[in-house]
């Protein structure tokens, strides 16, 4: 086969050509191919995967309104916010004396109880266990309260102090406080 | 192509046989790995669980598809749905029964069939991908069940939805993505119970396509016998049919009274009575369990005092039968030429009975004391005892053939 005056090409034993070091010049066609072929279907793949997750309408979840005004010390609500529980209680002045003496103990996941309530008197909480997701008892003055008088988590033994923090059990973390805020002294809104 | 002297059965010769055998040669298939397929000639009753599973995995995916004409996948309608199926559909209370104790039935089998492998040695080389697809199908069959349960949308169902999806929360940086991406939401919910109801109906249809791999795995070798030794020649082989194919037929009929007797007599008494209450996210039952096919790897997940332990320990206790072909180090295969691995393996039988029964329990107290005994005892089967026993243990003598002891009675 005659070569092109200018190519720095050759023919390869295969008959197509290649470039000088021998690197046959279909290299470039199969590579580009495959990488388009692979971004393609990874672009596609995500489609998939992220179609999984939440949907528009599912995120568009509203926020929960609660008065507080009706509440009074040592009464727990629990009310719904995107599903799931959250906890107000009305803390009893011993149990937020009881929760920042504690804020010395050996915490597992250290935290004061003043970064965990706006207002001292009300702690919100998600009510989801941070183990696996139950919903623990000790929102009736009747449930279990576990071994520091908050919540107990009855799947796996977990038990929450006063300001819903992990004292005991397998959970890792404290009782989740959502983002709230105050709409007045005795209204909060969730989310 | 057959790989021994294989005679075609006389249906061969039937002209209509042959003209779609030219054109797919699905007869001579049958007949080369279903009729006279040669197999050991001294197959126990253990060996009968591999059919009874397939026979199993048939009647879940006819009841399963049955039902799904009347169930509704909608966390406002599920529950009702199934309320139906049990009192206004035409014998939907048998679909139902069947599909709910079948689900039981069907892990007994399996639970059986992998312990008659792990007594006979039938991991070991050369049947490790055999093994695996074993387990693949295993894990495949756990996904199933574990979605199925979630359908009827009871309170163990959406619980149980929960404590297992949020295992996966337990790994770090990614976990509570990949929780919220498995619920589509911020906790279980109607996306959650749509998607299952998808996976539920396909999953069945991918174990299929894995059965079929792992008797292809199975036909390249054939089978494993109570001896372990490797036959010699067509003197230890007998044709499938009729001997086997009489002989499942047997087993199977046994086994449907047993299956018949759940169904029809106590088909509440494997289930768990919180999931008649209608699924409530507010409340959580006082006392969670899985299904009691769960229980021992449920128990060894509460063993642990911590979360992201628990959760490793539980994919490990199943992770490890993957390694089993090169853990066990002994060169025999049976069991019933290794007198210490025997003892081992009944031990491991009550290690793990027992770790179902703490499963069960309240995770306090001595259940739980003993469900980490129990845990370690486990563990311990698969990496340190199995290793040591290759070493230190002298086998029996084997014999010289399969057809030896039978053959020749003196030698028995
Ligand atoms: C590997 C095979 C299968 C297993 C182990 C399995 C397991 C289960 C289990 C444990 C339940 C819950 C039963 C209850 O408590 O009510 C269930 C429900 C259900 N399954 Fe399956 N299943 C299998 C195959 C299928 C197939 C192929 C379909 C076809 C679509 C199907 C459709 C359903 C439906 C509609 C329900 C809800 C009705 C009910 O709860 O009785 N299943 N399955
Ligand atoms: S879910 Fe609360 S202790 Fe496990």
């Amino acid at each position: 086969m005659a070569q092109p005056a200018t190519s720095t090409l050759t023919t390869s034993p295969g008959g197509g050509r290649q470039h000088e070091d021998g690197t046959p010049r279909r290299d470039f066609l199969y590579l580009s191919a495959a990488a388009f072929g692979a971004t393609g279907a990874v672009l596609t793949g995500w489609a998939f995967v992220h179609s999984m997750n939440p949907s528009a309408d599912v995120l568009a979840l509203s926020s929960t309104e609660v008065s507080l005004a009706a509440l009074q010390p040592g009464q727990s609500i629990t009310v719904t916010w995107r599903g799931k529980p959250v906890f107000v209680r009305y803390r009893t002045p011993e149990e937020i004396a009881k929760a920042k003496a504690d804020d010395k103990a050996d915490l597992r996941d250290p935290e004061t109880d003043q970064a965990r309530a706006k207002k001292e008197q009300f702690l919100v909480l998600l009510g989801v266990c941070t183990h696996l997701g139950c919903v623990p008892l000790g929102q009736k003055p009747t449930d279990p309260h576990g071994e520091f008088g908050g919540w107990f988590c009855p799947c796996h033994g977990s038990h929450y102090d006063t300001s819903g923090r992990i004292r005991k059990g397998p959970a890792p973390k404290n009782l989740e406080v959502p983002a709230y805020t105050y709409l007045n002294d005795t209204t909060i809104r969730i989310g | 192509m057959a790989k021994y002297d294989y005679v075609p059965s006389p249906f061969m010769s039937n002209p209509i046989v042959k003209w779609v055998d030219h054109r797919l040669p699905i007869f001579e298939m049958v007949d080369q790995q279903l009729i006279k397929y040669p197999a050991p000639r001294n197959l126990n009753y253990w060996w009968n669980f591999g059919s009874l599973a397939g026979v199993m995995l048939v009647v879940m995916i006819l009841s399963g598809i049955f039902l799904a004409m009347n169930y509704q996948p909608n966390t406002l309608a599920a529950f009702d749905s199934v309320e139906r199926i049990m009192r206004d559909v035409n014998y939907g209370w048998l679909l139902r029964y069947m599909h709910m104790n079948g689900a039981s039935m069907f892990f007994v089998v399996v639970y059986i069939h992998i312990a008659r492998g792990m007594y006979y040695g039938s991991y070991k080389a050369p049947r490790e991908i055999l093994w695996w697809l074993g387990l693949l199908i295993f894990l495949a069959m756990m996904a199933t069940a574990f979605m199925g349960y979630v359908l009827p949308w009871g309170q163990m169902s959406f619980w149980g939805a929960t404590v297992i999806t949020n295992l996966f929360s337990a790994l770090p940086l990614v976990g509570k993505s990949i929780v919220t991406w498995l619920w589509g939401g911020f906790s279980v919910d109607n996306p959650t119970l749509n998607r299952f109801f998808a996976l539920h109906y396909l999953l069945p249809f991918v174990i299929a396509g894995l059965v079929m791999l792992h008797l292809w795995a199975l036909h390249v070798h054939g089978s494993n016998n109570p001896l372990g030794i490797d036959a010699k020649g067509p003197q230890d082989k007998i044709p499938f049919h009729p001997y086997y194919t009489v002989k499942d037929a047997f087993g199977l009929s046994v086994f449907l009274i047993v299956y018949a007797y759940f169904v029809f007599f106590n088909p509440y008494v494997l289930g768990d009575a919180d999931n008649w209450i209608p699924a409530n996210p507010m409340v959580t039952p006082p006392h969670i369990v899985p299904e009691w096919y769960f229980l021992p790897f449920y128990a060894i997940l509460r063993a642990v005092p911590d979360k992201l332990g628990g959760v490793l320990l539980m994919f490990g206790a199943i992770a490890i039968l993957f390694v089993l072909p090169w853990l066990d180090t002994s060169r025999v295969r049976s069991g019933r030429f290794r007198p210490a691995f025997r003892v081992f393996f009944w031990v491991f039988i009550v290690v793990t009975i027992t770790l179902g029964w703490c499963g069960a329990q309240l995770p306090e107290g001595i259940p739980l004391i003993l469900g980490q005994v129990c845990t370690v005892l486990y563990f311990a089967h698969f990496l340190v005892f199995l290793p040591l026993l290759g070493w230190f243990e002298r086998p029996r003598p084997l014999p010289a053939s399969i057809a030896e002891p039978v053959l020749t009675p003196a030698a028995k």
